[in-house]
């Protein structure tokens, strides 16, 4: 009773929605004062120091080379184009590391619980060592350390005189299409859908009489079988261009820079460690009643991991794999330190110091990984919510 | 029925037990088993004895020139005669007890802070957060009658623990903020808070550093050059709490609900909530996360190379840039490799330790 | 030699040890086609390490064990035939909560038995009925009650058409309530003639079904004896002890 006597004004102090509104209002009119000042303040230094807004710089002619394109680039394309081949950069390290260092991560992780303890404890040395150093420390080494001690393009290592490695990198046949290539490919694909109607059948087979079918090394099979027969029936439709050494340096067929590599190396093994640990604790996850269940129910080691183990250890897996494999996208922006030409070097390095467009590129720059970022935690929400083990 | 007699336990066989039992388990239980022990136990020889033997056995450890080099293997004299470069860069000389003195400080508040059943732990971690900076500070930039030794000429790896400990410490605060504003009922503070920590946290540090370096300038009024490594700073620790912010996040949805509607049950407000009831706890259950962030930090200060502060990495770099020690990148990487290696391990077998205590104190 | 075959297991002289800890001693014991066993004795006696050392859950280090005619050693081959024809229900269910009650009743029937998919639905669809939980099938474990699951954990194993069940402890992680509805399950299996091993200290079942009730202690079987018998004239002072012990309170 007492409490209604209060006046409007109390009444309204004491309103939690008047409250949480006021307080909404005062946050947003500070962060919208800060803004404004930062823009005032951001135009009138451009203007003392003329330089001009907008990005009118990306159709003006760059003018400089870089040293691995993956789309048609010479000094007189643009700096617009200088973005997409320092975008295509970053892709193409990103995506090498992530497979690479799935694959040996995925090795470690399961060295890491193997019965065997030499491995075990191989591997754990390997964990606790590596991932305790900062990556660009070990891009650095494997850059100026490692690739440094290859030899001059003279004394390269070779495979066959077909593979040579020096000091400038590493050089590969390069495959060219000839006559009867359509031929080939074609059957190339026919033989994967082949596989893939085997696949099919065999697990109808499998469920209609419970017989099953060695699918997998059937497939490999007639994939290889298809790959080299083909490849003499249809008339070699693919050659190769070697790598030849002409003066100082090879020319011809393809090659993969040492910046390139010592990137990729480092990223590959530095997140190795990283997935190593996942895949480690998501095995470890699965509880041991579950392996006892198997073997209870006299399902062999194989089947066992297929069946029960991975599909559930995978669930807790793929969410650190996947903010693994974004991490492993921005840290490919170290590649600016040893000059490879990624995203950032090209672009919010070169670029940026030809034009002193700070602004425009830098926020260009960070939206390209802010919309992988957003991408990638996007697919991490659906997919949370699709494997999520249904509980009471 | 016969009558019971009680059997005394027996020794196991030997395949059990000893040293052969436990070989026959561990490293030769079956051929693929065999295999690989040989396989790994090679490839370990191959590697390790080379490396051991150029590292330490036909190593050089000290001299004042490349020339008192002579073993052929490791030529660690290229440190040793860097040594304070390396620990402090530029730093004055007569002054390095400066910095010995902030570091020593440190060092107490974290044993203080470490060592179970010490009194006045409270006092001494809020010390640590308030007092603690401003004197480091002090003593490292001077003033109060010590002179002012600027910032470029601080490096090395005294400069890795500042960039480090600075951000952390900063970062805590804005961290616990961010957190409680994105569980906040507020659609605008919500909003905001997520925006801010999926921003920091979408784009690489290197390009944040890029960002402070070039671009912070210009938001200033008139253009003021503020420090440098002030402005290396405010990316560091806009990038940290961000990662805080879910570290944060993480402490409190471990928390159960009810310990949420007991505060409220009991009529505290929202602030006496968050003091008296969750953060304590939470806190206690985020010590290893905010560990684990502090050894990523740790490692990625090593970034700030790239905009030309010489931290240990660019000390390094530095010297392997010598012309008088050309040669020696090796020694160099493996030197500046094993500093940052000590501590992160360190910290990280610290963290681990944490989190045991931690289970066993939630079982019991 | 006729009277051997009638025995399904045999545990000869068998003799385990957890690195220095000697988990079983001496054990014999021979459970005939058709018999039902209840082990009971106090925690830690070693009696879940015995029934699983009968489907080479854990390996014993000496002595014999057949099942089914089938020697009981490293040889993966017979390690298999053995657990096909030896169901086996846990303390904990160890459902797999990935797949559903049905999944989780015809995955070994599939995968190990080889049997087509229809059929192994159609004989789990049976056995589902018959622990009277049809129609769950297509749920997950983690969405039924710990009886429900158990219950479940009874069919995957019938599935197989064992013809041993060992139960280890199945109604000591449930509510009183739900045990009811398990051991009827096993009631009604054991009045059908299964050979059944069960640990438990439900005394009421044991009494119930049970053909011979096994004391053990310290890693022996230190008294067996039909229930009746067990019950009102124990031989040894350890099992008045845990008599007292368990049925007095
Ligand atoms: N994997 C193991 N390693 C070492 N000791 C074990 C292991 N499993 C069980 N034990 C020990 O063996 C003894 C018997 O265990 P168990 O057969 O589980 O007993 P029960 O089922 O009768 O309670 C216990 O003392 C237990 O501590
Ligand atoms: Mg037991």
């Amino acid at each position: 009773m007492k409490l209604d006597n209060r006046n409007g004004l109390t009444r309204l102090i004491y309103n939690p929605t008047v409250r949480s509104l006021f307080f909404q209002a005062v946050v947003l009119a500070g962060l919208l004062w800060f803004l404004l000042t930062i823009i005032s303040n951001v135009m009138t230094n451009l203007d003392t120091r003329g330089i001009s807004t907008g990005f009118g710089f990306l159709s003006q002619p760059a003018g400089f080379g870089i040293s691995q394109t993956l789309i048609e680039y010479n000094e007189t394309f643009t700096f617009g184009r200088t973005f997409f081949v320092g975008l295509l950069n970053t892709l193409l390290v990103s995506a090498l590391g992530i497979v690479s260092a799935t694959v040996l991560g995925v090795f470690v992780g399961v060295s890491r619980i193997s019965p065997n303890w030499l491995l075990r404890k191989i591997s754990m040395v390997y964990i606790e060592v590596l991932r305790n150093i900062p990556l660009l420390l070990q891009i650095f080494f494997w850059y100026y350390v490692v690739l440094q001690t290859l030899p001059r393009p003279r004394d390269s290592l070779t495979f066959g005189e077909t593979v040579f490695i020096n000091i400038r990198g590493v050089f590969m046949p390069k495959p060219m299409a000839e006559s009867g290539f359509v031929v080939y490919m074609t059957l190339i694909v026919a033989a994967i859908i082949g596989v893939f109607v085997l696949g099919r059948w065999a697990k109808r087979r499998m469920i209609n009489t419970g017989q099953q079918f060695p699918v997998f090394w059937a497939s490999v099979g007639i994939l290889v079988a298809t790959l080299v027969i083909g490849f003499f029936i249809t008339g070699r439709p693919i050659a190769f261009d070697y790598p030849e050494l002409r003066g100082l340096n090879f020319r011809g067929g393809m090659s993969l820079i040492p910046e390139l590599i010592a990137l990729w190396f480092a990223l590959t093994i530095y997140t190795s460690t990283y997935i190593g640990e996942i895949v480690r604790s998501g095995i470890q996850s699965v509880a041991h009643g579950q392996t006892e269940a198997c073997r209870a129910l006299g399902l062999n080691e194989k089947q066992r991991m297929n069946l029960v183990i991975l599909p559930q250890a995978m669930r807790v897996m793929i969410p650190p794999m996947t903010s693994q494999y974004l991490n492993l996208t921005k840290n490919s922006s170290l590649a600016t330190a040893i000059g490879y030409p990624d995203l950032v070097s090209v672009f919010a390095g070169t670029t940026l110091n030809q034009t002193g467009q700070a602004i425009e590129i830098i926020t260009m720059t960070m939206l390209v990984y802010l919309t992988i970022s957003l991408l990638v935690s996007a697919f991490m929400n659906w997919f949370n919510k699709r494997v999520a083990l249904v509980e009471r | 029925m016969d009558k019971f007699t009680p059997i005394e336990s027996r020794p196991a066989p030997l395949v059990e037990v000893g040293v052969i039992g436990w070989m026959r388990k561990n490293l030769f239980s079956s051929i693929p088993n065999t295999l690989v022990t040989l396989f790994t136990a090679y490839m370990l020889w191959i590697v390790l004895v080379p490396f051991i033997n150029w590292a330490f056995i036909t190593s050089d450890w000290f001299g004042d020139s490349r020339q008192d080099c002579t073993s052929g293997g490791a030529c660690w004299v290229f440190v040793t005669v860097r040594w304070n470069l390396f620990m402090y860069g530029f730093y004055p000389e007569d002054s390095y007890w400066r910095p010995n003195l902030a570091f020593i400080l440190l060092i107490a508040i974290l044993v203080w802070l470490s060592v179970p059943n010490l009194p006045y732990k409270k006092w001494v971690g809020i010390a640590a957060v308030t007092i603690y900076p401003v004197v480091a500070f002090v003593l490292l930039y001077g003033g109060f009658g010590l002179d002012i030794v600027p910032t470029h000429r601080w490096g090395g790896l005294m400069l890795t623990l500042v960039l480090a400990l600075v951000g952390i410490v900063v970062a805590i605060p804005i961290g616990i903020l961010l957190a409680l504003g994105r569980r906040s009922e507020m659609p605008v503070i919500k909003m905001v808070c997520v925006i801010f920590i999926e921003f920091w946290r979408g784009v690489p540090l290197i390009t944040i550093l890029f960002m402070a370096s070039v671009m912070l300038p210009l938001f200033f009024a008139g253009g003021t050059d503020a420090d440098k490594l002030m402005r290396a700073l405010i990316g560091i620790v806009m990038f940290q709490s961000a990662y805080m912010a879910e570290v944060v996040r993480g402490g409190l949805q471990a928390l159960s609900k009810g310990q949420f509607e007991g505060a409220d049950a009991l009529g505290l407000s929202y602030w006496q909530k968050m003091n008296l009831v969750v953060l304590p706890q939470a806190l206690k259950i985020m010590i290893p996360g905010i560990v684990n962030t502090l050894i990523s930090l740790f490692k990625d200060t090593s970034l700030i190379v790239i905009i030309g502060i010489l931290d240990i990495l660019g000390m390094v770099r530095q010297a392997l840039s010598d012309p008088a020690w050309l040669g020696y990148p090796a020694e160099g990487y493996l030197f500046a490799a094993f500093m940052f290696w000590i501590f992160c391990f360190s910290m990280s077998r610290y963290s681990i330790y944490l989190e045991d205590r931690l289970n066993t104190g939630h079982r019991n | 030699m006729t009277n051997e075959q009638e025995f399904i297991i045999t545990l000869n002289k068998v003799n385990k040890w957890y690195g220095q800890f000697h988990v079983l001693k001496d054990i014999n014991l021979n459970v005939k086609v058709g018999e039902r066993i209840v082990i009971c004795g106090p925690s830690g006696s070693g009696k879940s390490t015995m029934i699983r050392c009968i489907n080479h859950l854990e390996e014993h280090q000496e002595g014999e064990i057949v099942v089914d005619g089938v020697v009981l050693n490293n040889d993966l081959k017979n390690i298999g035939q053995i657990r096909k024809e030896v169901g086996m229900v846990f303390q904990h269910f160890n459902l797999f909560p990935h797949l559903t009650v049905l999944q989780n009743c015809t995955l070994a029937p599939i995968w190990v038995r080889k049997m087509p998919q229809k059929e192994a639905e159609a004989i789990a669809m049976k056995y589902l009925e018959r622990v009277k939980i049809p129609d769950q099938a297509h749920k997950y474990p983690g969405q039924l009650s710990g009886g429900q699951q158990q219950r479940v954990a009874i069919a995957r194993s019938l599935c197989m058409n064992p013809r041993v069940m060992l139960f280890d402890e199945p109604t000591s992680a449930l509510d009183p309530e739900m045990i009811k509805e398990v051991l009827d399950v096993m009631v009604e299996l054991a009045q059908e003639g299964m050979t059944m091993l069960c640990v438990t200290h439900e005394m009421g079942f044991a009494k119930k079904v049970a053909d011979r009730v096994i004391f053990m202690d310290a890693g022996q079987i230190i008294e067996q004896n039909e229930p009746e018998a067990f019950f009102n004239n124990p031989q040894s002072d350890r099992t008045k002890l845990f008599l007292s012990q368990v049925l007095g309170h």
